[in-house]
């Protein structure tokens, strides 16, 4: 201030004595405007689209109860205990058994069980990558693994899907342009099952083409496999890991066939990287929870799964069917979407010039929420977007809930007809703020 | 100080015995913040050893009030519903003693508009402003509208929506090219818009409190975002903002500072708590921006550091203003 006297100076804060001690890589993990208005998205007036959730509803509770509590009384020393690094044994040889299913064959010394396949994520990363490697990712990616790799401060270089998921020329391009720049590649992170967000499947076709790829570029392809036993039609698709048992480090997780409560997943591996995931996990937790294994080993031994799976694939085939239904009946020209033949999501592209990350408050105003397609780019890209879920709501709310979206695109549609391309470039306006990984978003 | 509230031994001028009832969340885009500052509250009242529940606002919570009526509510709502006067409307029917402005003070001061009109005819200065809703740009056209703007308020602008909290919606405008984008911003968020002169100096937060003798302005608190901006970011992300408190300015800027902020508070008819926005521009001179009738008193928030830099404990303010709310009940104020 000028020519002002200054009376005895107040103390200065910030709130966080630490705040001069973090790592340079939190430096983006911070409040935003977003994770704020998801906050509203847990009310049950409000009709989310958002949250992956799975539906567990379906689930026969008391046969989970009795199981759960059969393990206590005849197991309880070994499930309270401290366990392998690796994990369970018997749940790594049932875990080989649900790998089958998808063509895989594996052996359970190759298996390492990690809390949820997010940690498998985490794990692979932490042993593959230092800062400034770069990690290939399809376009749009699962938040959950962006998170990760902004955490370990890859890089991130997105390639092209179109309605058969990962496009091979793009591939094959953007691992030659990296490459050709020096960087190393240290793998190729993709979810050719009913993706997280963008609800498409890699083509049989494609499949062995998008491995000699990999396998010529001479880079790893990280499979993340968590729907996969979740399509709408026929037999599962062939994982690439049962083509390509060296190059391909397979993630699955019973989060979506079971329970998210658990949080038990696997990353299956080669001998060597095995090795290494190990002594990570045991550097990062000792070993995976005991309990939550031998509950997932006791389910799958009591319980018939494959008929429980079969069950969640018809309730959200008739969710897949209802929202599918709305967006046709009522969503306006120039919206489009694509037709999931599996998994939790939609994924919803809106007319040029409209901003879904920008219209989220309108949403939340008019209590329908879901998630914009920036939270699943590492580049700020994604804003004509948004991830629909449909995996939770009941078919009336998913009815309900495109409704109001509708309603709030044709507002956005208006304001866009108002200020035209005058207010296009709105991307960042609100886009301060840490947005991944939630359970809002995952 | 030991709380009377809560206790079965309560004592002073309008004290009863029973819980206190913070309500927090709701449906606002501030629905966070208000969960925060619920805790927050909560616990500092805890802390002193006063019985009191958090709750929801929902469906459920008139039936909950019927059936267990508590001694006094703290609606600490951000946003609609908490701060436009409908729920203290709701208090109102149903007799319940709560701290903070009555509903028709609410409608004023929640709406950033009306009540910059307020506190100007009170003689205080606030920056220029236009305020229109969005049919206003489309029937008139957005082009000529927003260059009328420019033209009359100069750049830069800073564009909020007429209602909200939080620094949510608002955009500072350096240019003509960025005021479409930050009217459509504002427009998600509510909608009318207000674009006002972009006033360049310190920014202050000047809470103002009244536990029974007239309103009194707490310390000063200056604010300084590490971005240069106040936005959500910065308000909520402990470590990005430095605060000063008390601020570091003459002693005079000082008193005009607590003078604004209970001028505003007396003219829109606030009353126990507030918080006023203020800018103070290179000349000293201070400039009203807005006022909060429910602030946040979340672990970031500016209320708490003021009251702490005046010695006080947070707990025990709140009981000192819900006495006052029973009290007043009691008196049928």
């Amino acid at each position: 201030m000028s020519g002002v006297s200054r009376r005895n100076p107040g103390s200065a804060t910030r709130l966080d004595s630490y705040v001069d001690r973090y790592a340079a890589r939190t430096r983006g993990m911070t409040a935003s405007e977003i994770r704020a208005l998801f906050a509203v998205a847990s009310r049950p007036e409000v009709v989310s689209l958002a949250g992956g959730m799975p539906n567990i509803s379906g689930l026969p509770l008391d046969v989970v109860g009795g199981a759960i509590s059969d393990l206590v009384r005849h197991d309880g020393p070994a499930a309270l205990q401290y366990g392998s690094g690796q994990g369970d044994p018997g749940l790594r040889e049932q875990i080989c058994e649900v790998m089958r299913l998808e063509g895989i064959e594996g052996h359970p010394d190759d298996v390492v069980v990690t809390v949820g396949s997010q940690q498998a994520v985490d794990l692979v990363t932490r042993i593959f990558c230092d800062p400034g490697d770069v990690v290939v990712c399809e376009a749009p990616s699962y938040v959950g693994a962006l998170g990760v790799f902004r955490a370990f401060e890859c890089d991130v270089v997105h390639v092209e899907m179109d309605d058969k998921g990962l496009v091979p020329e793009a591939l094959r391009q953007a691992l030659r342009t990296v490459q050709a720049s020096g960087r190393r590649i240290k793998f190729i992170y993709t979810i050719p099952n009913y993706h997280n967000p963008a609800g498409v499947s890699l083509a049989t076709s494609r499949r062995a083409e998008v491995l000699d790829i990999a396998r010529e570029a001479d880079v790893l392809v990280l499979e993340d496999n968590p729907y996969g036993l979740l399509g709408f039609d026929d037999e599962p698709y062939r994982a690439l890991r049962a083509d390509e048992p060296d190059g391909v480090i397979y993630l699955g997780s019973f989060s979506k066939t079971f329970a998210p409560g658990f949080r038990v997943g696997w990353a299956l591996a080669p001998h060597a990287v095995r090795e290494k995931l190990v002594l990570a996990q045991e550097a990062a937790t000792l070993c995976p929870p005991s309990f939550s294994q031998l509950a997932v080993r006791t389910y799958l031994a009591t319980h018939d799964w494959r008929g429980q799976v079969n069950a969640f694939r018809e309730m959200y085939r008739e969710r897949r069917d209802a929202m599918i239904d709305a967006l046709e009946d009522m969503m306006p020209a120039g919206v489009r979407w694509n037709i999931p033949d599996g998994g939790f999501y939609v994924w919803l592209t809106l007319p040029a010039g409209l901003d879904a990350k920008a219209m989220l408050p309108r949403a939340v105003s008019s209590r329908v929420a879901y998630v914009p397609g920036t939270a699943f780019f590492a580049d700020g890209f994604g804003s004509q977007s948004m991830r629909l879920s449909y995996c939770y709501p009941t078919p009336e709310r998913i009815r309900e809930g495109v409704r109001r979206l509708v309603g709030v695109i044709e507002e956005e549609l208006e304001l866009r007809e108002t200020f035209g391309s005058m207010a296009v470039d709105r991307h960042g306006l609100i886009s301060r703020g840490y947005e991944s990984p939630n359970t809002d978003l995952t | 100080m030991q709380p009377s509230v809560g206790h079965p031994s309560a004592g002073p001028a309008g004290a009863t015995e029973g819980r206190l009832l913070v309500l927090a969340g709701g449906l606002s885009h501030e629905r966070d913040v208000s969960l925060r500052s619920g805790r927050r509250v909560a616990e500092a009242l805890r802390d002193i050893g006063v019985e009191v529940d958090v709750r929801d606002v929902d469906a459920d919570l008139l039936a909950s009030l019927r059936e267990e009526p508590p001694m006094c509510v703290l609606p600490l709502l951000h946003g609609e519903t908490g701060e436009d006067g409908a729920l203290r409307e709701v208090l109102e029917l149903l007799g319940l003693p709560y701290v903070g402005a009555q509903p028709a003070a609410c409608r004023a001061a929640f709406d950033k508009p009306v009540a910059k009109e307020v506190v100007t005819r009170a003689g205080l200065r606030t920056p220029r402003s236009v305020t229109l809703p969005h049919e206003a740009f489309r029937e008139l056209g957005a082009a000529g509208v927003m260059s009328a703007m420019v033209s009359s308020l100069g750049l830069p602008l800073f564009v909020k929506p007429a209602r909200g909290g939080s620094a949510l919606g608002c955009t500072v405008v350096p240019d003509a090219a960025a005021l479409p984008g930050a009217m459509v911003t504002a427009f998600a968020y509510g909608h009318t818009a207000l674009v006002e002169q972009l006033v360049v100096g310190q920014e202050v937060a000047v809470p103002v409190v009244d536990t029974g003798s007239g309103p009194r302005a707490l310390p000063v608190v200056s604010i300084e975002a590490d971005g240069g901006v106040y936005d959500y970011t910065a308000r909520y992300t402990a470590g990005s903002t430095e605060f000063v408190v008390p601020a570091k300015l003459a002693d005079d800027v000082v008193a005009e500072c607590a003078r604004v902020a209970v001028t505003a508070h007396q003219a829109l008819g606030l009353r126990d708590l507030s918080r006023s926005d203020l800018i103070v521009d290179a000349d000293g001179t201070v400039w009203f921006l807005e006022v909060n009738l429910a602030p946040g008193l979340t672990e970031t928030s500016t209320v708490p550091l003021s009251v702490q830099a005046e010695g006080l404990d947070l707990g025990e303010l709140m009981v000192d203003l819900v006495r006052v709310a029973v009290a007043r009940r009691s008196s049928g104020a």
